[in-house]
């Protein structure tokens, strides 16, 4: 059986997904892929009603149980210094990071 | 007998009574951790010596100087006549995917290795205000990704009490690991697909999946957003009960908790089960497996030591006036798996994005052409292969051109699995049973190595409890013998909504009917 996922597409993906691979381990992960992939396709022996309706999740939200969205109030953030010193690199209250690629559209 | 080793039931009972002291008692857990924890996950840890294989490798951070002073605040509360709370004293370790204030919550990936939580989960936050000692964070596998711990970046990874030869199963192994060693009676886990029942049933402890929306998941790394359980781990049903009492419930932080009353759930444990209708479904009794050289999908028979566990324990709930159902159907078992592998893969490839090196986390060494390289060489040097290889298919089945094929169709199946258990589950249906009583997993503890690298065998390691997490209902595994290898064999439960109360009275009634049982007096390996 030929591999669903290429290699061609695997480098798609794997730009797409802002990713870098050594060859080693992009062949190992793309070969698993495909053989994930062997069993996803298990799901089309299924006879499916198209009326079914997909479940986002398992439990029911009916509205008795479920919270009502909290006022849309803005909050300070209690210590602002201690969320910025996470990032890798900030200065003067902004996080660095570096050039934003940009194209000039036509 | 150490003090390490009485459940959290009896601790926080001798606390009250001035017998000991959570000093003591915290004291005699570092100690054990001491003993046989060896050194803890760490990146680039170099070659396993001899003594790590004989180690249980369950910490990543031990916070003894914090524990300390929880446990003196609790005797501080006690000797004043304050209330100390419904945990006062008992020991807990966290698995590291839960964020603790200023510590380090690293989810056992490279990319948050230098992360320190800003804030603390709310079910940690819960069991803190209860009096509960926290001793540090336990290891799992990368973002909980996978069944063993092999995955974690942070080696050596746990091994398996019972045979340290053996995987602890995952992801939350460093939990169930920890609480089976005696380093704690208890431990917060979480599961997605199975990540909390699997290891406690590798490692011969009790461990409860909630109802999805019970527990909430705020201040909790995510993997799959409509999956995610956090639960207990703990030696007995008792102690089980008691730390859901504390950590179940609506959290403002977090809007898929319900606002559905939590039940009394210690008061449920002494209630008899007569008249429970407890069912066995034949389509937890068969499993399906991938044959390595074929590729193609093969049913076969449960292991006949896992199968006669179940079904004697059938015999001693029917003993104490339970009915049993049989034939049970729930066809669309099989196909938990194949579902998974797609809903679980959107959502976590979606949850992995937020790690770029920007706000948190690991960024790479530059210099950088620009963003995106910085993007890339960090997610590159940050993540191992099993998220790299979840963001990789999630964005493939999501695609605008295969969401129809996949997406759309796993949420469908979803659907058929969530109907399996609304049937079997209905007052008014053909079965309407109250629990169904199945295996936990289709084998015991895997010897280390011997499945890791194939993600698709070590997915179907989860076959039986996968279902529960699509369907959102709670399951608790209990421990349920040892095989012929000494290696313990889990049982589970499975109810409705919101019914874990059932789940713990007969789990309880199980533990009651078999308390006399040789294999109850074995110990694992490395506490003979």
């Amino acid at each position: 059986m030929t591999d669903q996922i290429t290699p061609e597409v695997f480098s798609h993906l794997v730009e797409l997904a802002a990713l870098q691979l050594d060859p080693a381990e992009g062949e190992y992960i793309r070969r698993q892929l495909n053989n994930q992939l062997k069993s996803i396709h298990e799901l089309e022996a299924i006879p499916l009603d198209n009326s079914l309706a997909p479940a986002l999740h398992g439990v029911p939200y009916p509205a008795e149980i479920s919270a009502a969205p909290r006022a849309d109030v803005w909050q300070a953030c209690p210590d602002v210094a201690a969320i910025l010193s996470q990032a890798p690199q900030f200065e003067d209250g902004y996080i660095i990071v570096p050039d934003i690629p940009h194209t000039n559209l036509e | 007998m150490e003090l390490c080793d009485l459940s959290a039931f009896v601790i926080t009972q001798q606390l009250r009574q001035k017998k000991i002291s959570a000093v003591e008692v915290t004291e005699s857990a570092l100690k054990r951790i001491e003993a046989v924890d060896g050194r803890p996950g760490m990146l680039d840890a170099g070659s396993l010596t001899a003594e790590d294989e004989k180690k249980v490798h369950a910490f990543i951070t031990v916070t003894t100087e914090r524990a300390l002073k929880q446990a003196a605040e609790v005797d501080r509360k006690l000797a004043a006549g304050e209330d100390p709370g419904l945990l006062a004293g008992v020991p807990v370790t966290i698995k590291d995917i839960f964020c603790v204030k200023d510590t380090p919550s690293t989810a056992a990936s490279k990319i948050l290795a230098n992360f320190t939580a800003p804030y603390t989960a709310t079910p940690v936050e819960r069991l803190e205000k209860a009096g509960a000692v926290v001793l540090g964070k336990v290891n799992l596998d990368e973002f909980t990704y996978g069944s063993s711990n092999e995955s974690s970046a942070f080696q050596p990874s746990p091994r398996n009490p019972w045979n340290t030869g053996r995987v602890p199963g995952g992801s939350s192994g460093g939990s169930a690991a920890s609480v089976a060693a005696g380093e704690a009676p208890l431990s917060l886990g979480t599961d997605t697909a199975g990540s909390i029942r699997q290891p406690a049933s590798f490692c011969g402890v009790v461990g409860l999946k909630p109802t999805y929306g019970r527990v909430s998941r705020y201040g909790l790394i995510a993997f799959g957003s409509s999956l995610d359980c956090p639960g207990p781990v703990a030696r007995n049903v008792s102690d089980a009960a008691l730390m859901m009492q504390v950590i179940a419930g609506h959290d403002a932080h977090d809007s898929t908790t319900a606002n559905v009353p939590v039940m009394d759930y210690v008061k449920s444990l002494d209630q008899d089960i007569r008249g429970l209708r407890i069912g066995l479904s034949p389509d937890y009794f068969r499993i399906a497996f991938p044959n390595p050289q074929t590729g193609e999908y093969e049913i076969q028979a449960l292991p006949a030591e896992i199968e006669t566990a179940v079904r004697r324990a059938a015999e001693l709930l029917a003993a104490q006036g339970a009915e049993i159902v049989e034939n049970v159907p729930m066809p669309n078992t099989k196909f938990g798996i194949p579902a998974y592998f797609v809903i679980s893969r959107v959502e976590a490839a979606s949850n992995l994005h937020r790690f770029d090196g920007v706000k948190y986390g690991y960024r790479a060494k530059g210099p950088f052409q620009d963003l995106t390289q910085m993007y890339r060489r960090t997610r590159g040097e940050g993540f191992g292969p099993q998220p790299k290889l979840r963001i990789l298919m999630g964005m493939y089945v999501s695609a605008a051109q295969y969401s129809e094929q996949y997406y759309k169709r796993a949420l469908q199946v979803r659907s058929m699995i969530r109907r399996d258990f609304e049937a079997a589950f209905d007052p008014q249906g053909e079965h309407k049973v109250d629990v169904l009583l199945t295996p936990t997993c289709p084998t015991t503890a895997f010897q280390m190595g011997a499945v890791y690298g194939d993600s698709v065998l070590m997915q179907y390691a989860d076959q039986l409890t996968v279902p529960a997490n699509h369907a959102g209902v709670p399951g608790l595994s209990i421990p349920a013998g040892l095989d012929q290898d000494g290696l313990p064999i889990g049982i589970q439960l499975l109810g409705p909504d919101y019914r874990e109360d059932i789940l713990f009275r007969v789990g309880r009634a199980y533990e009651r009917a078999t308390e006399n049982d040789a294999w109850r007096s074995e110990k694992p390996q490395v506490l003979r």
